[in-house]
């Protein structure tokens, strides 16, 4: 189920890896290198963040990465410059809050109003238009609920992307199901309550939202602390379909800022994290089909 | 209609209050309002509604009971219903003081926070949460929570920790914890930011009390009702002080609880004005470049837009990034405002007007000098509009007096020493001492 095959060839047959890092941290330029160097490290979806000031869902790693990005004046239509610019083969995922993406195309909508008189037609419409001929197949929006996404998921439908929707630990009976009902191309399991940010270990809040999960026929990812190899393993083999990680790539990029690294240097570094995340999935994996195989 | 029409007997159908339906069952005012905040926060929100319904609209337990009795025990309702004589004399028309300031805690804050305080008790909650501007729902938060024995966090703008430490101090003299926060420019947005951050870790035991009639619903309406009790009050209070309703009905908006509290049981009678005071900062003009509007006048300027939790208008650019905002009174500088002030300044209901910072502090001082009132500066912005617009009011106005300016003394006297206000005190053989 979903509206995007390259996400759905992405969880086909092994494990997905789902790096997200903020578009213009810290400039246009490097942030290219960035995740051009994350599809090397063997990036299967890459989550691209478009900052919003108000980010609440998350922590201050991810924060402060979207204030870099603000602060090298990132704006939605600079966002899908890149996404069409970038070189990758990983499929593109956009991550930002409701409001850009309700506000964009309005300023145009409420010329074309007042020239003509009639209401201004304010929605999502012209932003997922916009995404979609960037080469977009996909929306992860952290404020949106169920309750609200009606809007949304019409034009997500109509221009074929899919919208991804974050199962919190919170989130059980009726709400999961309508949740479930929703959501195309994988479900974003979060393994915490909290905001984002990588911790020293990932909880086991995870096991348990994955096996209420299990009856749902869509790909899982988990995400919300996740920062090694050996993470990314322990998760697969307990049976998510792929990880999310974000905060644990911001950081590498904080220091590169931080440590006033080169460009290529940050990228490396990138690129071999990336590499271990992947080939722990790939191990959790493997560990799994073993599992079943001897039972 | 005349003044006439609306007779005493209008007391007396009261209790209906048909003007605190709206959004109260999907949390919806037109376009307004909503939901819109992370998952992990759903479950609570639901909670909380169902809570909202139970205990605050079918007093379950006896909630309300107790709620009332509380508010008046601790907190001192009814707050009086003052006419203002040299006010009334100078704008020739009749002036009247809803005195909120009388309220425990010195500001309408109160009314809010012991109520979700109390409602946290009864939900079986373990901690409270909250954000301050002024410090004034801080304050009110810290005093609630000391009085239910509740352990209490408050988040606050660093800036606004600067412009208000008198507040810092009485709430952390209530034994509750004050977290700064760095983000932004440090002023009540990036709080409320902050907040939520806490909150989504901490849902399962922690209640957050939002401090305005913003955020996701149930918390619109319910800080609404909660605060409606002024408007409860102040209509039976000016039927039988004069026999009719108010033409005018003032008040000042930063979040917009002081507004719809004191709005809230006179939005139905359709022959009263009713007057949102907004921050007009230095001046209404944005400034794109920056992203700084240095204004908090989101209903007289802003746009339609989704933040905190609600569809509401917005100091926004043209992206959808929200503004810093600005006002000299911290508990109006707020880049949003309630949905349903929203809604009911797009149906014409409510007059939304601006009033600058330099007429704001000209208001600080007339209330202070003609009236033996030092009002909060947030509520100053309500006299700088009488005094701006008082020719196009009717014979009758209510002001509410939201708060009292002790916390802004430090403030005031900056700012007054950085401008020429006409009306202010001589300071200058003093200056050694101050
Ligand atoms: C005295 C006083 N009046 C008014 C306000 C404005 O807030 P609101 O519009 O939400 O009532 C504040 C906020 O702190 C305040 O302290």
């Amino acid at each position: 189920m979903g509206n995007s095959e390259a996400i759905a060839a992405a969880f086909d047959g092994g494990p997905a890896y789902v790096p997200y890092l903020v578009v213009g941290d810290p400039d246009y330029d490097s942030s290219k290198a960035y995740v051009e160097a994350l599809d090397r490290g063997g990036a299967d979806v890459i989550e691209l963040g478009l900052p919003f000031s108000e980010p609440i869902a998350e922590g201050s790693t991810i924060q402060e990465a979207l204030v870099r990005s603000l602060d090298a004046e990132m704006t939605p239509d600079r966002f899908f410059a890149f996404a069409e610019e970038v070189d990758v083969d990983a499929a593109l995922v956009c991550m930002t809050y409701y409001n850009l993406i309700y506000q964009y195309g309005d300023s145009e909508a409420r010329s074309a109003s007042e020239a003509s008189g009639e209401a201004a037609s304010t929605g999502p419409r012209p932003f997922v238009e916009r995404a979609a001929a960037a080469g977009i197949e996909g929306l992860v929006v952290p404020d949106l609920p169920g309750e609200e996404a009606d809007p949304l998921r019409e034009a997500c439908d109509e221009f074929g992307l899919d919208l991804v929707f974050i199962v919190a630990p919170t989130t059980r009976g009726d709400r999961l199901d309508e949740l479930m009902g929703r959501v195309s191309g994988y479900v974003y399991v979060q393994a915490r309550l909290g905001t984002t940010g990588a911790r020293d270990d990932v909880s086991n809040q995870t096991t348990e939202s994955l096996d209420r999960l299990r009856e749902y026929d869509v790909p899982k990812a988990v995400g919300f602390g996740i920062s090694t190899g050996e993470h990314a393993e322990r998760i697969v083999a307990g049976g998510a379909d792929g990880i999310i990680v974000g905060s644990a790539l911001v950081d590498v990029v904080a220091d590169g800022v931080e440590n006033d690294r080169s460009t290529a240097d940050v990228a490396d570094r990138l690129e071999a994290l990336s590499r271990e995340l992947k080939e722990g999935a790939e191990r959790g994996y493997r560990s799994r089909a073993e599992t079943v195989e001897s039972a | 209609m005349s003044e006439t029409e609306s007779s005493t007997s209008e007391v007396g159908e009261l209790s209906r209050r048909p003007g605190r339906e709206r959004g109260r069952d999907d949390g919806k005012f037109g376009r307004y309002g909503g939901q819109y905040v992370p998952e992990a926060l759903m479950p609570a929100i639901e909670e909380l509604a169902d809570a909202y319904e139970r205990y605050v609209l079918n007093n379950e337990d006896g909630f309300m009971d107790e709620f009332r009795e509380r508010i008046a025990d601790f907190g001192g309702r009814p707050t009086p219903l003052q006419r203002a004589d040299r006010l009334s004399e100078r704008y020739d028309t009749e002036v009247y003081l809803k005195r909120e300031d009388l309220l425990h805690g010195g500001a309408h804050k109160l009314n809010n926070a012991l109520g979700q305080v109390l409602l946290a008790k009864y939900m079986g909650k373990e901690r409270i949460i909250a954000e301050t501007g002024a410090g004034q729902h801080g304050t009110a938060t810290a005093m609630a929570a000391a009085h239910l024995d509740m352990p209490c966090t408050i988040y606050m703008g660093e800036r606004d920790i600067n412009r208000q430490r008198p507040n810092v101090f009485r709430m952390k003299l209530n034994g509750s914890e004050v977290k700064p926060v760095t983000t932004g420019r440090g002023t009540l947005k990036e709080a409320i930011s902050e907040t939520m951050r806490d909150w989504a870790e901490t849902v399962e035991d922690t209640h957050y009390v939002i401090g305005s009639i913003v955020g996701p619903h149930p918390f619109p309406v319910m800080v609404r009702d909660f605060q409606a009790i002024i408007s409860e009050e102040a209509r039976e209070q000016v039927i039988e002080r004069t026999g009719g309703l108010p033409t005018d009905v003032v008040a000042c908006a930063g979040g917009g609880s002081n507004t719809m509290g004191t709005f809230a049981d006179f939005v139905d009678d359709e022959s009263v004005a009713l007057h949102a005071v907004e921050a007009g900062g230095s001046t209404l003009e944005v400034d794109e470049e920056t992203g700084v509007a240095p204004n908090s006048a989101s209903l007289y300027t802003g746009d339609e837009g989704v933040l905190h939790g609600a569809r509401t208008k917005l100091l926004q650019d043209s992206d959808g990034q929200i503004m810093e905002s600005h006002s000299i009174s911290s508990g109006l500088d707020y880049a949003g405002v309630g949905p349903e002030l929203a809604y009911l300044v797009d149906e014409g209901r409510v007059d939304p007007v601006a009033v600058d910072d330099d007429a704001a502090l000209e208001g600080f001082h007339r209330l202070s000098n003609t009236e033996g009132i030092i009002p909060a500066l947030e509520t100053a912005h309500a006299f700088g509009y009488l005094e701006e617009h008082h020719e196009e009011l009717g014979e009758r106005v209510v002001v509410n007096v939201s708060g009292r300016g002790d916390k802004d003394l430090d403030a005031a006297i900056e700012e007054t020493d950085q401008r020429d206000v006409a009306n202010a005190p001589d300071m200058s053989m003093f200056t050694g001492g101050m």
